[in-house]
């Protein structure tokens, strides 16, 4: 990331070839307004992660002040090696992927079903945005104590009801996230994170050309090779863009992890431990290091984003 | 909300199947039945949390639920008035939300003014480098952070998360304005030169009229991601600059009978999200995509 700052610092500090004073006066001129919102975020994101670097290679832990110190590659060796790391790791993954593939999957069904008309379109539009606008810690509390709760949680109420429908006292009564935590974290965002699938996808729905489907039904296609030899591929982009920006948020998905199961019954995904080693270990070295680790993946998904966005964004140039 | 910005599903939809109509109907009604209770699903935990904000806590806990159970303010008034006020931080979140935002709309509007109407030279790579910031995983500038303010005696201070919330919407800002700025049809700004109009007036007759609504939900945006937002609050304040996630925090442990007071607390914290959400709802996949679906 840093090498796309010093890109872009460079191209407006550059002096242009400018053939007299006053050409490069307009081209001051032009780039003046943009200066303040690029040299704030210069300092504001860059600077940030050049201490994280240099802090990574350092031995510091705020309860052994003394002992700071350079420590080479020491920390990222114990980031490599500790084993609370690679769970986090692969919690991580199964956290993102899961909430991303199953959140993308109904999202596009039902911007299929709301891609109709129907009576009370706008209403079912609007009550599929309401998860997304519950702040985040507060869905994630209410899924913990009202919904999951073995007690007197929704879940088990209605199991209640359902088995009492059919004359039944004794229904199952699960303790949903003991039982399984990061399924329970998973459905959790699952919820919150659909709407926002869905809206994109419908958004790439209602830019289908329309004249082209019309046609390929004329000559006879049936729903099913119109849905896989348009619809889809049509959708690819828009399905690629949720998917990579979906990623990129949860990934650093805090909140939930934090709430429903406080990392424990091994949910603790990377930025919830980072926050562990930094906030309760006073660890500053190895956060640091597991922090530089984390950039480094992130940049890797990122860069397939980068590429997502951009064409998307010639598409929408070259208009 | 907005029934008719969201349909523009053309007629062509209807016509197209005319021979088989019927049986479409019959398929269509089962289909509109099953988003209807898809929906209804989607929302039931919202309304869950609603309605139990406004039972006792004796009903709040039951199973089976009492869904019919007579309603309380209780729970509301054991939020506001129970324990910790919950007045300063919702305070300091509205002050840390809208001073943000108004921060990152100044900074935000040159800055796409420069990027779209009157473009610098590599417009775009500005334009994706702002991006690949909002890419990085903000737990790696959380320690940093916190060493700074540590050392400038910033610690729990409501400035240093503005200015963290500033940095993280400005790219989703300048990304959202830039794309309604490049809404302005060219021709009208070149006629407005013709007509001899500076700057001012070419900004406030011609640019304005197309851009306010874009404003407003971006505005509304990027008040709603500060408004969210709890690791770094949690991390940055105590107990004078907290905000309104981080006094939810409280309730992460179970207190015995507390599942309406919960709920009214969720419901509360979250009530100028949904207003602000549902305002802008019909920007907000602009928004959260970056201004690259529309």
């Amino acid at each position: 990331m840093t090498s796309v700052a010093e890109q872009a610092g460079t191209q407006t500090d550059a002096p242009q070839p400018a053939p007299g004073a006053a050409r490069r006066a307009s081209a001051w001129a032009r780039r003046a307004p943009l200066l303040p919102a690029l040299i704030f975020m210069i300092v504001v994101t860059q600077l940030p992660f050049l201490a994280t670097l240099v802090i990574s290679f350092m031995d510091w832990n705020a309860y052994y002040p003394s002992e700071r110190g350079f420590a080479g590659f020491d920390n990222f060796v114990r980031v490599f090696t500790d084993v609370n790391m690679r769970d986090a790791v692969w919690t991580t993954i199964l956290l993102t992927a899961g909430v991303v593939l199953i959140s993308l999957v109904l999202g596009l069904g039902i911007a299929l079903l709301l891609d109709r008309k129907f009576r009370g379109r706008g209403a079912v539009r609007t009550m599929m945005i309401a998860p997304f606008l519950v702040v985040p810690v507060a869905a994630a509390l209410i899924w913990k104590h009202a919904l999951y709760n073995p007690e007197y949680g929704l879940f088990n109420g209605a199991l209640t009801w359902i088995w009492g429908l059919f004359g039944s006292d004794n229904p199952p009564q699960p303790d949903w996230i003991s039982n399984m935590p990061l399924w329970a974290v998973i459905f959790s965002l699952v919820w919150q994170w659909t709407p926002f699938m869905m809206l994109i996808l419908l958004a790439g729905l209602q830019g289908r050309p329309l004249d082209v489907i019309e046609a390929a039904r004329i000559d006879g296609a049936n729903n099913w090779q119109i849905f896989r030899s348009m619809t889809l591929p049509h959708l690819r982009q828009y399905l690629e863009l949720g998917a990579l920006l979906g990623s990129i948020y949860i990934v650093q998905n805090f909140d939930a992890v934090f709430t429903i199961t406080s990392g424990g019954l091994g949910t603790a995904n990377l930025p919830y431990t980072i926050y562990q080693i930094f906030y309760q270990a006073h660890d500053y070295g190895r956060a640091s290091a597991a922090a530089v680790v984390v950039v480094i993946g992130t940049i890797i998904i990122a860069t397939f984003a980068l590429r997502t966005v951009s064409s998307l964004f010639k598409q929408e140039a070259g208009r | 909300m907005s029934i008719t910005d969201t349909a523009p599903v053309p007629a062509a939809h209807d016509e197209r199947g005319r021979p088989v109509k019927k049986r479409r109907e019959g398929a269509n009604v089962w289909l509109s039945l099953l988003a209807w209770i898809v929906g209804i699903l989607f929302v039931l935990p919202v309304v869950w949390m609603v309605l139990t904000s406004f039972h006792s806590e004796a009903n709040a806990a039951t199973n089976p639920p009492s869904v019919f159970a007579p309603l309380t303010l209780e729970g509301y008034r054991e939020f506001f008035s129970g324990g910790a006020s919950p007045w300063p931080p919702l305070l300091n979140s509205l002050t840390a939300s809208v001073i943000s935002t108004l921060i990152v709309l100044l900074l935000s509007l040159p800055a796409a003014y420069a990027l779209s109407i009157k473009p610098v030279k590599k417009w775009t790579d500005v334009l994706f480098f702002f991006l690949s910031t909002k890419m990085l995983p903000v737990v790696a500038g959380l320690l940093p952070l916190y060493l700074f303010a540590q050392n400038t005696g910033l610690l729990d201070n409501i400035w240093l998360l503005i200015l963290f919330y500033t940095s993280m919407n400005l790219p989703i800002a300048v990304w959202m304005m830039r794309s309604f700025l490049s809404e302005v049809p060219v021709e009208m700004l070149e006629a407005a030169q013709m007509d001899g109009a500076n700057l001012t007036k070419t900004l406030r007759s011609v640019i304005a009229p197309v851009v306010t609504p874009g404003i407003a939900a971006t505005a509304l945006i990027c008040f709603i991601f500060s408004w969210n937002e709890l690791l770094f609050a949690r991390v940055l304040t105590a107990t004078v600059a907290e905000t309104a996630p981080v006094f939810l925090t409280s309730f992460v442990t179970s207190q015995g009978l507390f599942l309406a007071q919960l709920c009214a607390a969720a419901f509360v914290v979250s009530l100028p999200v949904l207003v602000a959400g549902f305002a802008a709802q019909d920007k907000l996949v602009q928004g959260l995509s970056l201004g690259s679906v529309k």
